[in-house]
């Protein structure tokens, strides 16, 4: 307790290593928050659950921050609900059912144009199925009015995309349903007009108890504090998942790996002889034997589940360039007195081992702990990145994989490498910068071994 | 007279000598490697093969194989079908016998053994090698030149800068380039491949002064000196994304062993003989601390090696690394399998250069050779 309190005490004398505490402990809350407002099964749900989780959202848009950024301003995303706003209905009866009317106002102020318009039809009715009848008209700002298209509604959830209607395209003169419905006619270079759209809605229904609920959807440039991907998935979910992900990832494979090293380097000077020599040659062995590779041939051919990995991780990293130079501290260790006095009074081999020789290599496990963990952060990504990664859980790398299988350095979707990219260089530089730094405040004392 | 030629004599003879303890040393620690190798490739198909993999690839060559023959052996083709299957049955498990897949794994395993050892693990399932064979050997050889070229260049690279920087900041220990050096090196813990995408992003994408990646522009140029050219400049990204992971760990350690290297007793006393810096640096410093440099750049070359694959995939670099990407994507398992045996021995190789080194420039092989048990 007393060696924690100076190691703290020292450790105030490092900023940078102080910073990096703190975003460390951060970065520890922010995992357990997220672990807890997300659970795993709605993780995966929200990035695996298929088009019904994300269709309201845009394809491969930037976070809405950019647009702080931009002198031209990229349109947000509207939807707009008649189930959360009943109000907006107005019914009158029609023959045999009734005429159902509403009217959407849209608001538009950016300076370019959306990236597409989509309307979803829900009908709740009675057993026998008539299909009601939809009339869509719309209103620029500047009065102009233009019917979209009337078509009726073949089942009861019914997708209307303005995209595929090829009246509706030449309606508008041959131009594309998002530019045609909102272009300034005055402009050129077309532009968007600004101000209060209004798409007018008629819905005649066959049936009085026939209900319709609209949802119409505004796909914008811009989604979210993190935008989406190419299947238009918030990249919400994936990046703040990543984060519990790789900083298990790290941790365990980082602690697994140096106390079974130490322990290894220990067991094996103490005893010395075959024992010695085999963890020797077992080390030579390990550093021609392909690290990556080898986990790749794991990967393929067993399992992709981030468990099994990180237990191969950790046997395959067992026997490295650590275990040499602990085996060299503890050779010296071995010959020292207290050891000696131990022996004396009769401890047995697993006693010295764990007792005597272990402890007193704590200050050298700490650093190398701490500054090991960024190289398995990493490694978990460069897994992801060449595909291996976790089939179920979303990560930092898949997200990376993605965005370079998709092109999106080519495209210039810049954000959706550097967001996932920026995040693994601040985990793992939080623990590089706290691990360099224990080190120097260790290692002084370590000249007295 | 006399003393100078006695002195040469003795110069002949110690060379002579230190020869032939370099030779006993490089020829132990090949024989070592050697096994060493075998282990690690044993281990490496004892892994692929834990669910038969290696036994599943040669199955199904043998029933192309004699497919093939059935099918093209005029006298079979006048038996009715049931018959001709038959008889083909018969032949694979003739042919099987015959590779050994009904004894039992242990002997197997030798017989993988030595054709992993020779490379000669058959025939890719999808991948081909530019000139259109399905060769695994084939393959990987054909791919090795730009691997080794990209990671031979790097190497190099990372090595004389670390060892230049280290050296000048060792002489200006404290500076504002120091500190930075030393704030710097937790850089260290990322990747290449992650400075990779910040390099493309800002040269390729935004600059574009650079390519995204490749070796050579398609088509390539004809002129041998025009060729040599635009594969320097297709090197200069990914040469520097390895330089930019490894540097300031590189710097920062080579310029700590200089200091503690600097602050000994004997350089001291070259000091107050009043040799000149240059002089000190080179004789006293640089060559006691050559050894443990190479040591540590040998782990850091070995890390390299490990990171090729996501490398060279981020940068589009035909080699051994993007090859085990695809087949990776493809279940290519010959083709994942025999890389795995080619890095082994990348490894080994690397491994083994670097001992050479070392014997060549540590004092202890050269004067003493007794405490080379160590």
């Amino acid at each position: 307790m007393n060696e924690l309190k100076r190691t703290w005490q020292e450790l105030r004398y490092y900023p940078s290593a102080v910073a990096s505490l703190i975003l460390i402990v951060f970065m520890v809350i922010a995992s357990i928050w997220i672990v807890i407002a997300i659970p795993y099964r709605e993780a995966v749900r929200l990035w695996r659950g298929g088009e019904s989780v994300w269709y309201q959202l845009p394809k491969t848009v930037p976070p809405k921050w950019v647009n702080w950024f931009r002198r031209e301003k990229l349109p947000e995303t509207l939807i707009l609900d008649t189930r959360q706003h009943p109000e907006w209905k107005t019914y009158e009866p029609a023959g045999d059912g009734r005429r159902i009317v509403m009217e959407f106002t849209i608001p538009f102020y950016a300076d370019q144009f959306p990236q597409e318009l989509s309307m979803y039809f829900y009908v709740t009715s009675s057993d026998t199925f008539k299909p009601p009848f939809v009339s869509l008209s719309w209103k620029t700002p500047d009065g102009r009015s233009l019917r979209v298209s009337d078509f009726g509604l073949q089942s009861a959830k019914f997708n209307y995309r303005f995209a595929q209607d090829q009246k509706l395209i030449q309606r508008l003169g041959g131009e594309e349903h998002n530019i045609g419905l909102f272009v300034d006619p005055q402009s050129s270079p077309p532009r968007p007009l600004k101000g209060e759209y209004r798409l007018k809605v008629e819905i005649l229904t066959f049936e009085a108890n026939t209900d319709v609920d609209v949802e119409f959807v505004q796909y914008g440039k811009v989604y979210g504090w993190f935008g989406t991907d190419h299947l238009r998935r918030d990249l919400k979910v994936g990046l703040l998942w990543g984060l519990p992900v790789a900083l298990m990832f790290g941790l365990l494979a980082s602690v697994g790996t140096s106390l079974a090293a130490m322990l290894i380097a220990a067991i094996g000077s103490w005893f010395g002889g075959w024992v010695d020599d085999l963890i020797q040659r077992v080390t030579e062995v390990n550093l021609v034997l392909p690290f990556l590779p080898i986990l790749i041939m794991v990967g393929t051919f067993y399992s992709r589940s981030i468990f099994v990995i990180l237990g191969v991780t950790v046997l395959l990293s067992i026997f490295g360039g650590a275990i040499k130079s602990y085996r060299a501290i503890f050779l010296q260790v071995r010959e020292m007195p207290y050891i000696e006095a131990a022996r004396a009074y009769g401890a047995g081999d697993g006693r010295i081992i764990l007792r005597y020789m272990v402890p007193r290599l704590i200050p050298l496990l700490i650093p190398a702990l701490v500054s090991g963990i960024p190289s398995y952060v990493f490694l978990e990504a460069s897994l992801a990145v060449i595909g291996l990664g976790d089939p179920v859980l979303p990560t930092w790398g898949k997200i990376i994989k993605d965005a370079e299988f998709n092109g999106a350095l080519y495209k210039g979707m810049y954000y959706w490498v550097l967001e996932p990219s920026f995040l693994l260089m601040i985990s793992g530089l939080a623990f590089a910068v706290l691990g360099f730094s224990l080190d120097r405040i260790f290692n002084p004392r370590l000249r007295g071994v | 007279m006399s003393q100078i030629a006695v002195s040469g004599s003795i110069a002949r003879k110690a060379t002579l000598q230190t020869l032939q303890r370099i030779t006993r040393y490089t020829i132990v620690r090949l024989l070592t490697l050697m096994v060493t190798v075998v282990v690690g490739i044993y281990l490496t198909i004892l892994i692929a093969n834990m669910g038969g993999y290696l036994d599943q690839i040669r199955r199904g060559e043998i029933r192309e194989g004699v497919q093939a023959r059935v099918l093209a052996d005029p006298t079979l083709r006048n038996l009715p079908p049931e018959a001709r299957q038959k008889r083909m049955e018969d032949l694979i498990r003739l042919e099987e016998k015959r590779y050994g897949l009904d004894q039992p794994f242990v002997i197997r395993s030798f017989r993988f053994l030595t054709n992993a050892l020779t490379l000669n693990l058959g025939r890719s399932f999808q991948l081909t090698s530019d000139s259109g064979s399905r060769q695994v050997r084939l393959i990987l050889l054909e791919r090795l030149p730009a691997t080794l070229l990209l990671f031979g260049v790097s190497d190099l690279v990372l090595f004389f800068l670390a060892l230049f920087l280290g050296l000048s900041l060792s002489r200006r220990y404290g500076s504002f380039w120091d500190k930075l050096t030393v704030a710097l090196s937790p850089l260290s813990s990322a990747p290449g491949w992650f400075y990779g995408i910040f390099l493309i992003v800002i040269f390729a994408a935004v600059l574009k002064i650079f390519p995204f990646g490749g070796m050579v522009r398609i088509p390539p140029p004809e002129n041998p000196f025009l060729y040599a050219l635009d594969l320097l400049y297709h090197l200069v990204l990914p040469v520097t994304a390895i330089t930019l992971s490894s540097i300031f760990l590189s710097v920062y350690s080579n310029r700590t062993f200089f200091l503690i290297y600097s602050s000994e007793d004997y350089v001291e006393m070259a000091k107050a003989k009043g040799l000149k810096d240059r002089d000190i640096e080179r004789r006293y410093v640089l060559r006691p601390t050559l050894p443990t440099i190479i040591t540590s750049f040998a782990l850091l070359i070995i890390g390299l090696w490990t990171g090729a694959p996501i490398f060279e995939t981020i940068f589009n670099w035909p080699g051994l690394g993007r090859t085990l990407f695809f087949a990776v994507g493809l279940f290519d398992v010959p083709v994942i399998v025999a890389s795995t045996v080619i890095y082994a021995y990348l490894l080994a190789i690397t491994v083994f250069l670097l001992d050479f080194i070392y014997a060549i420039v540590d004092p202890r092989v050269k004067i003493g050779g007794q405490e080379r048990n160590a």
